[in-house]
Order: structure tokens, then C-alpha cells, then sequence
């Protein structure tokens, strides 16, 4: 293991460690603690000055009542989840079949059609921007939720894609032989002897697309205006210019806006951190 | 791995002509869905951005072709096109730091004490965030007067900044911010990388008399090769599509000096100074480009893993 292990090491080195721990984390959080304690200080602080000290009064309920009763930030999180669970479902399932395509058979072009979707999702976002809107509009799907799903299914299957495919290759072929050799159909293959074997990848895919099309902004800002189409980040900006100088109701609105992917995470961590670092360990 | 190709199959009587081709059919049937919804909406569009950049277009009536006219505008002497490019580069370059960031974050982290696990996924907090949350964040910490940074500089009696305020420094304080998230991302690469080091490798390194510096160099930086490849991707990627973070920071202000290409590019072709989709596109081919340079170079790594692999 490296560095040395902790427990090897001198006593005081193990209570130093220990101690900076906490200090070293408080530092790497300090923006995020700041924005905690203005979420739940009364809006006289910021009027007098008290802006890092502790807040004066304890005004959780008022803020969050607030950004939940007297603002639109309800509806932009419905949105959100509108939007992202669908993508997640379409995203997961489209590559989940491109995987195994890529990932079981020989054919010619299989590696070609692989890179196609790796050189796709790589892409900068700012080259589709103006053709996608277009294409929006024409369909009449500009500023509406269902537009953006499709567009980000679209995307994310190219990211998905590569993870799919290098999951499904590192699965023991033997099995599926062993299913040809007794006949059984390609697509019962697909069902009944890869998908249970994909489900620690699904989930992976699921809780990582989740916090990437919860947190997108550029697509949404592109192709919707207006609360009744647009997810949280997109909101919280409009939110932003209502609310200016209101840090309180601001924080309070941001750290609703963050919760999802974060409870996500923390649910689902080991899963998250496996999808991250596909590949990353041979 | 063994070979793709299935053993022949017996014919039986009276196959269909699926039932025979099934293994050369399934497939494609199986990349269909995905490969129409790919081409549509990444594929395709890729190509009309290349025919549109050729055009002078308000989004609505009629594409006028100017052939290489935006191209010649835009390397002709467009200040807030070079400005755009080289924060670009900026971005790039000091993006890159959150590899080694993210190294001695996960160096730091990689013991097994108490509560370790906790510690490790608060560090990596900051990844799950939104880029907007976090731009919010920090234009809080840096705001002139109130914010938490020249609270602190004030402390050790440095005098106040704007950061955001100041043109020379706007950008840099952008980056930082961005930095923040993305060290997280490269430590838990990292994180997971050490794990798989080879203990056996270290100790018998360590009997060599190996240790600190020269053990990280010559025996676990070798081994943690695919994450900090990984790590160079990612970063490299997010670099180049900076746009979130400037936009909900400064808007490209101050007079413009934190605009990047991606930026640019979307104020040209969708907002309040116009609808001009044709300069746009012209300006998201040239970012195209550069990002290929990099695409390539990944491909052409995981081609090579391919073979090596078979």
C-alpha cells in the first residue's frame, strides 16, 4: 500500500493525521459550508453586514418554506425529474442493446461503429447546438421536455454505449456459447443470460446519467425557455435574477436544486464510483 | 478472449431466412434504435454545422452562402475571437492541474482510519454538484465586498479583490472554480487506482530501500497509468466545453475578457446581440477541431488497446 500505512507510523503522525483531517475538509467545503449557514439566516444579517458570522436568528423553515410554497423552484424540480428519468430509462435501455450488439458479435465495421459513438459523445457540445435547435423547432419540440429527453437519450447513448460495451466484453463468453450450443435464440441470450448479468453496470449507468442530465445547463438554456419546460439549473438562474440580492432564499433554492444527484449519490455510491472509474482499473 | 464466431449451427428443416442469418442479423437489430437516434442528433447535425458555417443565418429565413466568409472574419482580426481561443488554452492548461491535485487529495486520503470511507466521499462532493450550483457558489465567495474571500484576505491583512470584476484576473478565478469539482473527479480516479496497486511491487520496493518521492515516481505513478489516462481525458473534455460556469459567473464579462470559444459561440448564434447561426457555426467547426485533435489521439490509445488486447 502506498503512502506507508498510517497504522505503521509514529503515534503523534497518526494524531496529526487524524486531526488535519477534519481542518483539511472543512477548507475543501468552506464555499459550500458558507452557502449552508446563508440558507437558514434571516434576511436582517445580510442587510447588517453579517454576512460569515453565525446567523442571528434560525431560519430554516422560513427560507426553504419560501423557495417551496412562494416560488417556482417546485415546478422547475418537477420538470427535472421529467425530464431525467425518461432519459435515464431510454439512455440505459438503447445502449444496453448497442453494448451487446458491439460487445458479443464479429461483424465488420463493429469496432468502427463503436468508435463512431465514443468520437460522438466526446464532441463539443456547441457543434449540434444550432442543427439540434433547428430540428426542435421543426418538430415542434423547442421548449418542451419531451425535446430535450430525446436529444439527451440521444447523446448520453454514446457515452452509454462505451460503457456497455466494455462491461458486456469483459463477461465470460463461455456463457453464451454454451446458450448457442443449446439453441437458444439471440434475443433470449440478450435477456435471459446477459441482462441479469449486466444489473451492478445498470445501475452504475442509471445513477451516473441521473447526475449528469440533472446538472446539464447548456441544453437546457438552448432548448427551452420558461418554467414550464425548464429543469433546475436553467431555473435557478431565472430564480437568480428574481431574487438578486436575496442570499438566503438563494442558497436555500441551490441547495434544493444540488439534493437529488447528491441523495443519489450517497445512496448509490459504490455503484456511482464504479461507473466513474470504468476503465480506470485494468 | 476467445473467438467471436459462433460454431456453425446444424440446419434443421425448414428454417426462415432469420432463423438462418440470425447471428449476422441480430446485430444490426439490436443497433438500429441506437444508431438512428445517434445519427439524428449527433451525427448529422455535426455535418449541417460545417454546411451552415458556410452561410451568413439569422436562425429563420433564408441561408445565404458566403463561402469561407465567417472563416476569413473570424481569423481576419476578430478580437473577441482570439480572446475566446486563448482562454481556451488557459483553460486548458491549468485544468490540467487538477491531475496532480487530484493525486495528493487521494494520496492524502488513501489510509484506513476511522471514517476514512466518509471523508472520501466528502471530498468528492463537490463532482456532484451542478456547474451552476458551484458558479453560484463561488461568485458568493468572491464577491467584492462581502465575500468570504476577502473576508479571509483581510484577515492576513491582504487588500480587497474583485476578482470577478477584474478583467485580468476574471478568468483565472473562473478556472478555480471549475478546478474544484474536477479535483475531486481525478481523486476518486485515483483513489480507485491505488487500490489496485501492487502491494507486493511496493514492498519489494521498499526492501530496495525505495520510498516517498522516488516510490511514487519509478513504482505507483507506472501503475496508475490507466486512471491518470482516464483523468486526462475527462479533464481535457471539460476544459473545452467550459461554458456553464462563465455564463452563470460573468456572462463573458468583464468587457468580455472571460469568453471562451464555447461561449462565444452561443452568444453569436443565440442572444441578445443576435441570431448570427452562420459566424456561430464557424466558430464551434474551429472548437471542433481542436477538440478532434484530442478525440484522435484517444481513439487511435483505445485502438491500440484493442489490438493489444486480442
Amino acid at each position: 500500500m502506498f503512502p506507508t500505512p498510517i497504522e505503521k507510523t509514529s503515534r503523534t503522525w497518526q494524531l496529526t493525521y487524524q486531526a488535519l483531517l477534519p481542518v483539511a475538509l472543512a477548507i475543501w467545503l468552506l464555499p459550500l459550508i458558507a452557502v449552508a449557514t446563508f440558507s437558514i439566516k434571516p434576511d436582517a444579517d445580510f442587510t447588517n453586514g453579517n454576512y460569515w458570522g453565525l446567523p442571528s436568528s434560525f431560519e430554516f423553515f422560513t427560507n426553504y418554506g419560501k423557495v417551496f410554497f412562494e416560488s417556482d423552484m417546485p415546478r422547475y424540480m418537477l420538470n427535472s425529474v421529467l425530464i431525467t428519468v425518461p432519459t435515464v430509462i431510454g439512455a440505459v435501455a438503447l445502449s444496453c442493446m448497442t453494448g451487446f450488439a458491439l460487445g458479443v458479435y464479429k461483424f465488420n465495421g463493429n469496432l468502427w461503429i463503436f468508435f463512431m459513438f465514443i468520437a460522438g459523445n466526446f464532441v463539443p457540445f456547441q457543434i449540434l447546438m444550432v442543427p439540434v435547435r433547428d430540428l426542435s423547432v421543426d418538430l415542434g419540440l423547442y421548449d418542451t421536455k419531451l425535446g430535450l429527453v430525446l436529444f439527451h437519450v440521444a447523446f448520453q447513448t454514446g457515452f452509454c454505449t462505451l460503457f456497455m460495451r466494455n462491461f458486456i466484453r469483459a463477461l465470460p463468453y463461455a456463457l453464451i456459447e454454451a446458450a448457442r450450443v443449446e439453441g437458444i435464440s439471440e434475443w433470449r441470450i440478450f435477456f435471459f443470460v446477459v441482462m441479469p448479468l449486466m444489473k451492478p453496470a445498470l445501475a452504475a449507468l442509471a445513477v451516473l446519467i441521473f447526475t449528469f442530465i440533472w446538472n446539464d445547463y447548456f441544453w437546457a438554456v438552448v432548448l427551452t425557455q420558461g418554467p414550464d419546460a425548464q429543469p433546475v439549473t436553467a431555473g435557478i438562474t431565472s430564480f437568480n435574477s428574481q431574487y438578486r440580492a436575496a442570499y438566503h432564499l438563494m442558497s436555500a433554492g441551490s441547495i434544493v436544486a444540488a439534493l437529488p444527484p447528491v441523495a443519489m449519490f450517497f445512496l448509490m455510491q459504490k455503484h456511482f464510483i464504479a461507473g466513474l472509474t470504468l476503465g480506470a482499473v485494468k | 478472449m476467445t473467438d467471436m464466431v459462433s460454431p456453425p449451427i446444424p440446419p434443421q428443416r425448414s428454417r426462415g431466412w432469420y432463423k438462418r442469418n440470425e447471428i449476422a442479423v441480430t446485430p444490426w437489430l439490436f443497433l438500429l434504435p441506437g444508431i438512428l437516434f445517434f445519427a439524428v442528433y449527433v451525427i448529422i447535425p455535426i455535418f449541417q454545422s460545417f454546411w451552415i458555417s458556410f452561410h451568413e443565418w439569422d436562425g429563420l429565413g433564408e441561408k445565404v452562402w458566403v463561402g469561407t466568409g465567417n472563416y476569413e472574419r473570424l481569423l481576419g482580426g476578430d478580437r473577441k475571437f482570439e480572446v475566446s481561443f486563448w482562454n481556451n488554452i488557459k483553460w486548458l492548461f491549468l485544468y490540467l492541474l487538477a491531475i496532480p491535485a487530484g493525486l495528493f487529495i487521494a494520496l492524502l486520503l488513501n489510509q484506513t482510519v476511522r471514517g476514512i470511507r466518509l471523508y472520501k466521499s466528502m471530498f468528492f462532493f463537490p463532482f456532484v454538484l451542478s456547474q451552476v450550483v458551484v458558479g453560484l457558489v463561488f461568485s458568493w465567495f468572491y464577491l467584492p465586498r462581502e465575500g468570504l474571500l476577502n473576508a479571509i484576505l483581510g484577515v492576513v491583512g491582504a487588500g480587497p479583490v474583485n476578482i470577478l470584476g477584474d478583467p485580468t484576473l476574471a478568468t483565472y478565478g473562473i478556472i478555480a472554480a471549475g478546478l474544484w469539482p474536477q479535483t475531486a473527479y481525478c481523486m476518486i480516479l485515483y483513489l480507485t487506482g491505488l487500490n489496485a496497486v501492487d502491494p507486493e511491487q511496493i514492498e519489494a520496493a521498499r526492501l530496495d530501500g525505495a520510498k516517498g518521492w522516488k516510490m511514487l515516481w519509478y513504482v505507483v505513478l507506472p501503475q496508475l497509468r490507466p486512471a491518470t489516462f482516464i483523468a486526462f481525458v475527462v479533464t481535457i473534455i471539460g476544459a473545452l466545453r467550459s461554458f456553464d460556469l462563465i455564463s452563470v459567473m460573468t456572462n463573458g464579462g468583464p468587457f468580455g475578457s472571460t469568453r471562451v470559444l464555447s461561449f462565444y459561440m452561443f452568444e453569436e448564434s443565440l442572444s441578445e446581440f443576435g441570431f448570427r447561426m452562420g459566424y456561430g457555426a464557424a466558430i464551434a467547426v474551429v472548437l471542433f477541431f481542436i477538440m478532434l485533435f484530442f478525440i484522435a489521439y484517444f481513439l487511435y490509445s483505445m485502438y491500440r488497446d484493442e489490438k493489444g488486447a486480442r
